[in-house]
């Protein structure tokens, strides 16, 4: 924080705007100095509040969110106050921040130790194989090659929820990428400042629907339109391409929006250049402003991807409760995802410490070890082809 | 004052009664002047005074500014630049133009030169090379970044993106350069080398830069608009502010021998 101090004398009295603010000396002084102080920082003196601490007077400056810009203070003897005093509050403030920061970092860590600790008495208990490590190893093995789920039979293989998660995600990613980019590029840079500031309120309002909703869309809506175009024949009632493309449409404002905002944060010289040039508008979107704001759109697409192999209940409702494997893939028959089989399995009557209970923090690691490879990789992508302007 | 007066040689744009409206405010009011052909021409003026509204007006870059109107001709090889069959694009690729602030493309020095040429068509990788080093040759760059053309623009200084800027314009050989004062972000060695590069192209560009620097002016140009602005009360009090053109002659006549007063205050600096 910035201190400003002056001569005041604390018994002058000074009204401002019809409002007592301060009492003090030298009024017109310390308005220079305020007004100094505004300028430079671009506020107005309405922000500014004037407070009284027995004989002393200190006057700060605020920003609209409330943080401290500037003060004026001076103590009773009239001379400007510059000691160190102690700050008790910034440093309550400082400590409980930092123990905001530690409780969501504990949490974590606390997840992935227990996702990591039932995994692994998964791994060392279905199927003994000698001693533990060989067990280990071969379990994992069969967890991440084998093609068949069926827990009854002692048969533990990732592939077939796996899949229906790929499928599922791809599927939304199909609509969304899209068609949220080009709802992104639409709002801005062809549509007017009124169509962008009703569009994207009500683009958000989308997002805010429950999942729950959107499943019962699919249920409803989609898959019978999918099975009026394709065939009652081909398209089961539970399928992945229904789950797929409403959770497409779940996560298109997600994209559009985060979108929007790296395009519309590409620098307005940039675009004059382009079109200095003798560009047309789609020659500068395209050439200019999406390479410009690609980083932002990739983190956007990863973030809509991260969310599609994390949903549950679209499908959990959509996409079918039994884990099927089919290659090559047929996106119109009843599979489960890794998060749709959680759910439903965790929804019965599951005796804590069995293989079921288990097996689902094996598959919760999993999940958890593909969005943070998704994540890194969109790490990795946006360095390596962002275009960065600043 | 008409270019008769002036006359030395042909005018590659000609501004006839040129007024532009701010979503119908007036910004600017009635300019007439020549831009003759390989010759510099300086644009200057105290803030608000309309000379980069003027600028924009030249090559229809105000276009982009929602609600901004232009008024009057702007001819062009004969042609009203605003005219109805005109295409703004078509006018950006012949009139180039170079910004305030250096604004590379966050793209190699390559990318950033080869921009123009392959909007127009050339993908062949040969030709693309000639251009470029020619380009940045003519922007006196390249013994500066000859060795390293994959860098981005963006990690050369202050004075090398600018004249990457100006090798991007020259890319794409325009008839005319707009520089809307190209140097002001920059320190007086670049704007020196700036200067110096002006000179060397206005051989075989036409060059309209608008410089609050009425020294740098006075350095370059042949010819010298000054533009200042008029007041007027509103009902309400409010006060409506538009530039106008004060006077436009050859640059060593309006220094010297100013035919107005307010010209002659403006370049003796006291005020602007």
């Amino acid at each position: 924080m910035k201190r400003y101090a002056l001569n005041l004398h604390p018994n002058t009295f000074v009204r401002y705007q019809n409002r007592n603010l301060f009492s003090l000396y030298q009024w017109s002084t310390l308005k220079c100095l305020l007004n100094i102080v505004c300028d430079n920082t671009g506020l107005t003196p309405i922000h500014i509040r004037g407070q009284k601490q027995d004989m002393a007077t200190t006057i700060e400056v605020k920003r609209k969110n409330g943080a401290i810009e500037a003060a004026l203070a001076n103590d009773a003897s009239g001379r400007p106050r510059i000691e160190k005093r102690g700050r008790p509050f910034d440093d309550f403030m400082r400590y409980l921040l930092l123990a905001c920061g530690t409780i969501s970092v504990l949490t974590t860590l606390g997840i992935v130790w227990v996702l990591g600790s039932e995994a692994l008495a998964f791994f060392t208990s279905v199927n003994d194989q000698g001693n533990v490590f060989s067990t280990v190893l071969g379990n994992l093995g069969n967890f991440l090659t084998g093609t068949q789920w069926q827990p009854g039979a002692g048969l533990f293989g990732i592939w077939p929820l796996l899949e229906a998660t790929l499928m599922t995600s791809f599927m939304a990613m199909l609509v969304a990428v899209p068609l949220g980019l080009g709802a992104a590029v639409y709002l801005s840079e062809y549509a007017s400042q009124r169509t962008r500031s009703t569009l994207k309120p009500v683009l958000e309002v989308l997002a805010g629907i429950p999942t729950v909703v959107y499943g019962y869309f699919a249920i409803t809506f989609m898959t019978p339109l999918l099975q009026g175009v394709f065939g009652r024949d081909t398209v089961q009632f539970y399928n992945t391409a229904s789950a797929g493309l409403v959770m497409g449409i779940m996560i298109l404002p997600t994209i559009a929006s985060m979108s929007e905002d790296a395009l519309t944060a590409v620098p307005r010289a940039l675009r004059e250049a382009s079109y200095g040039l003798g560009a047309t508008k789609f020659e500068t979107i395209s050439k200019v402003v999406i390479p410009a704001g690609l980083s932002g759109i990739l983190a956007a697409a990863i973030v809509g991807i991260s969310r599609a192999v994390g949903e549950t209940m679209i499908v959990a409702l959509a996409a079918g409760a039994g884990p099927r494997f089919s290659f090559p893939p047929d996106f119109f028959v009843a599979a489960e995802t890794m998060t749709g089989h959680i759910a439903r399995i965790s929804g019965g009557d599951l005796s804590y410490g069995s293989i079921d209970y288990q097996s689902l923090f094996a598959i919760g690691l999993a999940l958890f070890i593909f969005t943070l490879l998704l994540n890194m990789l969109s790490r990795y992508v946006t360095n390596r082809f962002r275009e960065a302007y600043q | 004052m008409t270019s008769m007066t002036l006359g030395s040689g042909a005018t590659a744009i000609d501004l006839k009664h040129v007024k532009v409206f701010y979503s119908d405010k007036l910004a600017v009011d009635d300019v007439s002047i020549p831009i003759y052909k390989n010759k510099i021409t300086a644009f200057i003026g105290p803030s608000g005074c309309g000379k980069s509204t003027v600028l924009r007006a030249i090559n229809r870059m105000n276009d982009l500014i929602p609600g901004a109107r232009v008024e009057g001709e702007i001819n062009y090889h004969g042609k009203n630049l605003y005219g109805k069959e005109v295409d703004p694009v078509e006018v950006r690729r012949r009139i180039g133009m170079v910004f305030q602030k250096p604004n590379p493309f966050p793209k190699s020095i390559y990318d950033n030169v080869a921009y123009g040429p392959r909007l127009l068509g050339v993908t062949d990788k040969r030709t693309l090379d000639e251009i470029v080093e020619r380009s940045i040759k003519g922007s006196f760059l390249w013994d500066e970044v000859k060795g390293d053309l994959k860098k981005s623009g963006l990690a050369l200084s202050g004075g090398q993106q600018q004249r990457l800027c100006i090798a991007r314009t020259i890319a794409i050989e325009p008839d005319v350069i707009l520089m809307d004062e190209p140097c002001s972000a920059l320190d007086p060695i670049a704007t020196q080398a700036i200067e110096e590069l002006m000179k060397e192209l206005v051989k075989s560009y036409t060059i309209v830069i608008v410089t609050h620097n009425m020294q740098q002016a006075q350095r370059v140009s042949d010819f010298t608009a000054f533009y200042s602005i008029r007041k007027a009360e509103e009902t309400g009090g409010q006060e409506r502010r538009w530039g106008v053109l004060g006077e436009f002659a050859p640059t060593e006549q309006l220094f010297s021998n100013p035919k107005s007063e307010e010209t002659e205050r403006y370049i003796r600096g006291e005020f602007g």
